[in-house]
């Protein structure tokens, strides 16, 4: 691990500047992927602002409805509080999917948004990846693709966004709350918080340098039936090959959501309102631009089954 | 004095004295590292308890939880398996919440309670989980046994907590310490010799306590 400076900060906007002051700063919160990736030096931070004492590590109902969830929570803690269990359990049932009890214990909310592809180039600092050295190339494409992406790539990466709980909320519209250094906050619709990253697969979020996450808000709850199934070489912590996110109501109408296909949780609103016709509809209009390699093309029907159990499930 | 007492020395002493001589050994280039302008090797100091005791160090920003305990505080229990989170082998409590000591910096920890599988027990004062895993044989090499036991105590208490997993069907219902619901929970620790059926006998064993 390269040598760096530490300090805790006061405030989210003194996190914030902190960061944008020092060239090669980064926030830390949870660690539990970024001191994975800085102990490879596939991060190398010269300053951490650890965001700990922010006090933003509440969960409060939201005048319209919702719920507003601090960047501090964690995913633990999230996904056991009540409300979340009642009314947003496809997103208890996502966090629950992931990672280990110790590594939930630690995760935060904001950290789980900003945490890195698990492609095996990635975490290979001998091999070519134009995420971790842009314009070094892409040693994956050729490669061992079996778990990639298969849509919303390009031909500089083709790494999937790795989470659970980001597929759940990308399904439920939530709503990303930040700070910036120079104090100003905004709003940033999950569906636009992860890049589609063409030629920049170094550029994963449209977050700016020093800008905080604050806050994750979710909208009112949606009724209906919330599930979400995910496919993997073991039955417990490991990351998805598939996931499938859905809120299915009575009617069968509903939303749905993919995790493990794509550079972020996948969700084409067009394809929801196929969710009545059955899963090939969906599948085939969600996933018409996929472009597989040879090794991963099965994860299309491995996603159309999956959701086709969902529906099942849905409507039991 | 008889020659059995003068070589009374346990295994696990040999161990901890062989991990001292690797930190020994290991002077030299630390020692260069001091020889550095200090800035390019930043230090802090940092305050927890461990164990119900007060520590305070400096350590260098680089030193995870982990290390802190092995080799500053020569609390041996706590084991490196893997260094990223994927075995399991370090996990300790901090402030009564099972985390793995290795994916975590000590400087982040001022003012935390750690415990460690030193402090859960001792050999003549030994934790229920501890004396469980003894009598089902819940290990073969033990490598990562103090780091399944911390976890096995924190799964039972996070089941007491109503904290849901991903196989609870009904997550507004009670919560039950079933074998599925052990299994899941302890999926974060990995015990290479494969004495998962009998940690689970140990576990199942406390749970009815």
């Amino acid at each position: 691990m390269r040598a760096f400076t530490y300090e805790r900060a006061g405030d989210p906007a003194g996190a914030a500047k902190a960061v944008a002051a020092t060239k090669g700063a980064k926030f830390i919160a949870g660690g539990t992927n970024l001191l994975d990736l800085m102990k490879l030096e596939i991060e190398a931070p010269t300053h951490l602002v650890d965001v700990q004492d922010l006090g933003l590590d509440k969960i409060e109902d939201t005048d319209e409805g919702g719920l507003r969830i601090g960047t501090l929570v964690s995913n633990t803690t999230l996904s056991a509080h009540p409300r979340v269990r009642q009314d947003y359990a496809v997103l208890t049932r996502a966090i629950q999917a992931g990672a280990s009890g110790q590594l939930r214990n630690k995760a935060t909310t904001g950290g789980n948004l900003l945490q890195r592809t698990r492609c095996p180039y990635f975490y290979d600092p001998n091999m070519p990846c134009n995420k971790r050295r842009p314009g070094s190339g892409c040693a994956a494409i050729n490669g061992a693709s079996r778990q990639l992406g298969v849509i919303g790539t390009s031909d500089k990466c083709i790494a999937t966004y790795p989470g659970d709980m980001a597929v759940a909320m990308r399904l439920l519209d939530a709503v990303v709350e930040t700070v910036k250094p120079g104090g100003d906050t905004r709003a940033i619709r999950i569906a636009d918080f992860h890049r589609l990253w063409g030629d920049t697969p170094h550029i994963e979020t449209v977050l700016e340098p020093g800008e905080m996450i604050t806050a994750v808000t979710l909208p009112r709850p949606l009724g209906g039936k919330h599930v979400y199934h995910k496919v993997r070489d073991r039955r417990s912590y490991a990351f998805a090959l598939v996931s499938v996110a859905a809120v299915i109501q009575p009617d069968g109408t509903g939303r749905v959501a993919f995790g493990g296909m794509a550079p972020r949780p996948w969700r084409v609103e067009a394809a929801d309102a196929l969710l009545p016709r059955g899963a090939k509809a969906v599948i085939e209009r969600a996933f018409a631009d996929a472009r597989p390699t040879p090794d991963n093309a099965f994860k299309i029907p491995l996603a159309e089954r999956t959701l086709a159990g969902v529906i099942a499930e849905a409507r039991s | 004095m008889s020659d059995r007492e003068n070589f009374s020395v346990s295994r696990r002493e040999v161990m901890a004295g062989g991990a001292a001589t690797a930190a020994a050994t290991a002077i030299p280039p630390a020692q260069a590292r001091a020889q550095q302008p200090p800035d390019t090797v930043p230090t802090m100091p940092v305050a927890f308890q461990v164990n119900g005791k007060q520590v305070k160090l400096d350590v260098d920003t680089r030193t995870t939880l982990l290390d802190t305990l092995r080799e500053h505080l020569k609390l041996t229990g706590t084991k490196k398996g893997c260094d990223h989170g994927q075995c399991g082998a370090c996990t300790v409590m901090v402030n009564g919440v099972r985390v793995n000591s290795c994916l975590s910096l000590a400087v982040m920890h001022e003012g935390d309670e750690v415990t460690t599988i030193e402090g859960l027990g001792q050999p003549d004062n030994l934790h229920p989980m501890q004396a469980a895993f003894v009598k089902h044989d819940g290990y073969q090499c033990g490598y990562c046994t103090p780091g399944q036991i911390c976890s096995a105590v924190s799964v039972l208490e996070e089941i007491g907590k109503g904290i849901p997993s991903h196989v609870t069907e009904d997550l507004t219902g009670p919560m039950r310490a079933t074998r599925d619901e052990m299994r899941e929970r302890m999926s974060g620790n990995i015990c290479r010799c494969g004495a998962y059926s009998n940690i689970s006998d140990a576990m199942s064993e406390v749970a009815e306590g």
